[in-house]
């Protein structure tokens, strides 16, 4: 570079990074301190910018849009009261390990700390949600710092990584050079596992009576499931995955025992109790997946845990062969110990286990009361997965409509099932559909939501007509905020504090004064008649809103009450 | 069981925040924490005393690895090490405490680096449990004033923390 390399502002500086980066669709809301920044995208063509309806979308769509893909997602934000908006967005993927970048602007850096309008200390509020954040205070440091946000947020245990970026900064000038890799002292995530722990790992798993495969948002992350359907196959393991692990491992399959935890089925619960060896992959032993770590503790069981993260490990739970490394690179190396191996599990104790297993099956505890007067939500469910052939993507919001789509509708691939385990995070249906939608232009997505959570982004209507996102939301109308009214009525004695939604809009009117077809259902034996409809040709290219009006007092089960230890599960036929 | 943690971070700003923030997000104690650049501007070296179960303490250790700016942690417990903390007591110095002050400050080593008509000011150095027994010793009365470091620690011959 001489004196003659030309300079171009920081702003276009950025955008030429995000080119460099690929990225594809930016999500984002223009204000005063990114106004630099929206100038450079209105002069582009690299990346589809798309504008959402508010901030928090924008961070929620970009996060859909990773699960869907894998790659890092991008949202930009003004800064203030946009930077604070897109925080929930942010701690919900930083709970959930996606890898986003999310750039915010800032006030002039001489404004920085003198109370400037819109001004909000980013770096400050996000530091306990973030992976990383930085704050740009030089030009020549833009490049640099986009490209090192990009390679935290991918690498490792994925996760947000927030740019704030001063609006003086996007305007002054140097030259641009991005770099071709990163080095950091200070972050050097790990890849392989120790080979001699993952030998004893496999001896372990072949020397197993009653093995376990317990898997989570990790496999899908990590994009290990084709070799974790190989291990367990080729072994004959059971194996269930947590409510971020669907899909790791085709629910269809015969020795997937369903989901575990608190809303989990009573074979993969009572599994996890009794096994002798657990093989835990890109899972985190958390409160909803084990409940309490003292009820679920087991003399008799040796743990394995596979985690890219060493502070997930033996963090609520202790385990006795821990490997830190990704788990497609480990995964790789035990498939290929076990190819070398020719010993196997003893087959008579496997059978005994698996007869065991089968009686737990017996117990059907994913059955529940068919009607033919009101609408069961798990019905619309299982009908959603027969009409979309379970090929659909499928988001969700937060509360009980999310346990029965994680219940009934089979996933067998990973990155369809798109929702907030972690935080928890109503809301993010809506915006999720819309990032599944534009990863995926040809796929079938809907949005498994309620009344209550569909209200919370319920202004992204307009996004989708905005971008002619053919999402397809089913709505479980039962005019309470479910998993609430559950709590309440089990723990509570009945006294519904607040949990009941009254005043509730007109979903069909209100979704065709945004250009969309709203239906409204009403009765079970329309439900199916209705679904094929929102996902016939004739109306592929439009938005269906359908609500569903079910039944009100309808409850998720089984049920881990908070506190209790899996095998203390409540089933539906004991209330 | 207290445990001193030393660490190696980038010299950035905003680095600090993110390990006490890191602490108080967790729930984790921390008893003293110092912080100051290295002989290399761009790292900074911090002192950790916290307390807590050995569970409690490898997950300190674990989250404090996890953060980006964080270059290399050491238990400093793990094998032998010397700790020290500066102590500045301000006590009066009238009547018979004039007396009293002096010798006690002698007896543990203790230094008076100002006078002035009504108090001394010891400056104190060792272990925080010797700095706690030289302010259980003094009169209580006496006391008018302690500013503590927090406390340093090295390990003991090989054991260095370096990149």
């Amino acid at each position: 570079m001489d004196d003659r390399t030309p300079q171009i502002s920081g702003a276009e500086i950025l955008i030429r990074c995000l080119q460099e980066e690929n990225v594809k669709f930016v999500f984002g809301y223009p204000g005063g301190a990114v106004l630099n920044i929206y100038d450079e995208i209105f002069k582009q063509n690299h990346f589809k910018h798309v504008l959402v309806r508010h901030e928090q979308a924008a961070v929620h769509a970009a996060d859909a849009y990773s699960r869907a893909t894998g790659e890092v997602g991008v949202a930009l934000v003004t800064s203030g009261p946009g930077a604070t908006n897109a925080v929930t967005g942010i701690a919900t993927a930083y709970m959930d390990s996606i890898p986003m970048v999310i750039i915010s602007g800032q006030v002039p850096t001489p404004a920085i700390g003198m109370d400037a309008f819109q001004e909000v200390d980013m770096v400050g509020i996000t530091r306990p949600c973030v992976k990383h954040n930085f704050l740009v205070k030089d030009v020549k440091d833009v490049a640099s710092t986009i490209k090192k946000a990009f390679y935290i947020a991918a690498s490792g245990r994925p996760g947000p990584v927030v740019v704030d970026i001063p609006k003086d900064v996007t305007a002054l000038t140097a030259v641009f050079d991005y770099p071709k890799s990163v080095e950091m002292r200070s972050y050097t995530p790990v890849i392989k596992g120790h080979s001699g722990q993952i030998k004893k790992a496999v001896k372990l798993m072949l020397e197993a009576k009653r093995p376990m495969v317990y898997t989570g948002g990790g496999v899908v992350l990590g994009d290990a499931s084709e070799m974790l359907v190989k291990l367990v196959r080729e072994l004959g393991f059971p194996i269930t995955n947590t409510l971020m692990g669907l899909g790791g491992y085709p629910a269809t399959d015969k020795q997937f025992l369903g989901m575990l935890g608190m809303h989990g089925t009573y074979e993969a619960n009572m599994a996890m109790q009794e096994c002798d060896v657990l093989v835990a992959i890109g899972a985190r032993f958390d409160d909803r997946v084990i409940g309490n770590p003292q009820h679920f503790f087991n003399k008799n069981r040796t743990i394995i845990h596979i985690d890219v993260d060493p502070s997930s490990i033996s963090k609520r739970v202790k385990v006795d062969v821990p490997i830190v490394g990704h788990v497609q690179s480990v995964l790789a190396e035990i498939n290929e110990l076990l190819q070398a191996d020719t010993k196997r599990p003893e087959a008579a104790s496997l059978k005994t286990w698996w007869e065991q297993i089968e009686a737990w099956r017996s117990r059907k505890c994913l059955t529940y009361a068919k009607s033919t007067e009101v609408i069961k939500p798990q019905y619309v469910v299982e009908k959603l997965w027969e009409v979309t052939k379970g090929d659909a993507f499928i988001t969700s919001d937060v509360g009980q409509h999310q346990m029965w789509a994680a219940q009934y509708y089979k996933f067998d691939k990973p990155r369809r099932w798109i929702n907030s385990g972690g935080l928890g995070t109503m809301g993010v249906g809506l915006p999720y559909a819309m990032g599944a939608q534009l990863a995926h232009p040809e796929a079938q997505v809907a949005c498994i939501t309620g009344e209550a959570s569909i209200q919370m982004c319920i202004q992204e209507l307009s996004t989708c007509k905005q971008f002619h996102l053919p999402v397809k939301v089913v709505n479980l109308n039962n005019r309470y905020m479910g998993m609430v009214r559950q709590w309440q009525e089990f723990f509570y004695g009945n006294r519904y504090s607040e949990s009941y939604m009254d005043a509730l809009p007109d979903f069909v009117k209100l979704a065709e004064a945004y250009g969309h077809v709203g239906m409204k259902i009403e009765k079970p034996s329309d439900v199916e008649a209705a679904l094929k409809e929102a996902f016939s040709p004739a109306l592929k290219e439009r938005m269906v809103f359908m609500d569903f009006i079910t039944d009100q007092t309808e409850n998720v089960f089984p049920m881990v009450p908070n506190g209790k230890g899996l095998s203390e599960m409540i089933l539906a036929e004991e209330l | 069981m207290k445990h001193i943690i030393s660490l190696l971070m980038e010299n950035e700003s905003g680095a600090l925040s993110r390990v006490a923030g890191l602490f108080s997000a967790r729930a984790y104690n921390i008893e003293s924490l110092t912080v100051a650049p290295t002989e290399d501007a761009t790292l900074s070296r911090m002192t950790i005393v916290t307390s807590g179960s050995e569970d409690v303490i490898e997950q300190i250790i674990k989250q404090l690895n996890k953060l980006v700016d964080v270059v290399k942690v050491l238990d400093l417990n793990d094998g032998r090490y010397i700790e020290r903390e500066l102590m500045l007591v301000k006590v009066k110095a009238t009547g018979p405490f004039r007396e009293e002050m002096k010798r006690m400050s002698d007896i543990f080593r203790g230094r008076i680096i100002d006078v002035a008509d009504g108090s001394y000011t010891i400056e104190l150095t060792g272990s925080g449990s010797k700095l706690d027994a030289f302010l259980e010793a003094l009169d209580k009365a006496a006391i008018l004033e302690t500013v503590r470091t927090g406390a340093s620690g090295i390990g003991r011959g090989d054991r260095i923390l370096k990149i």
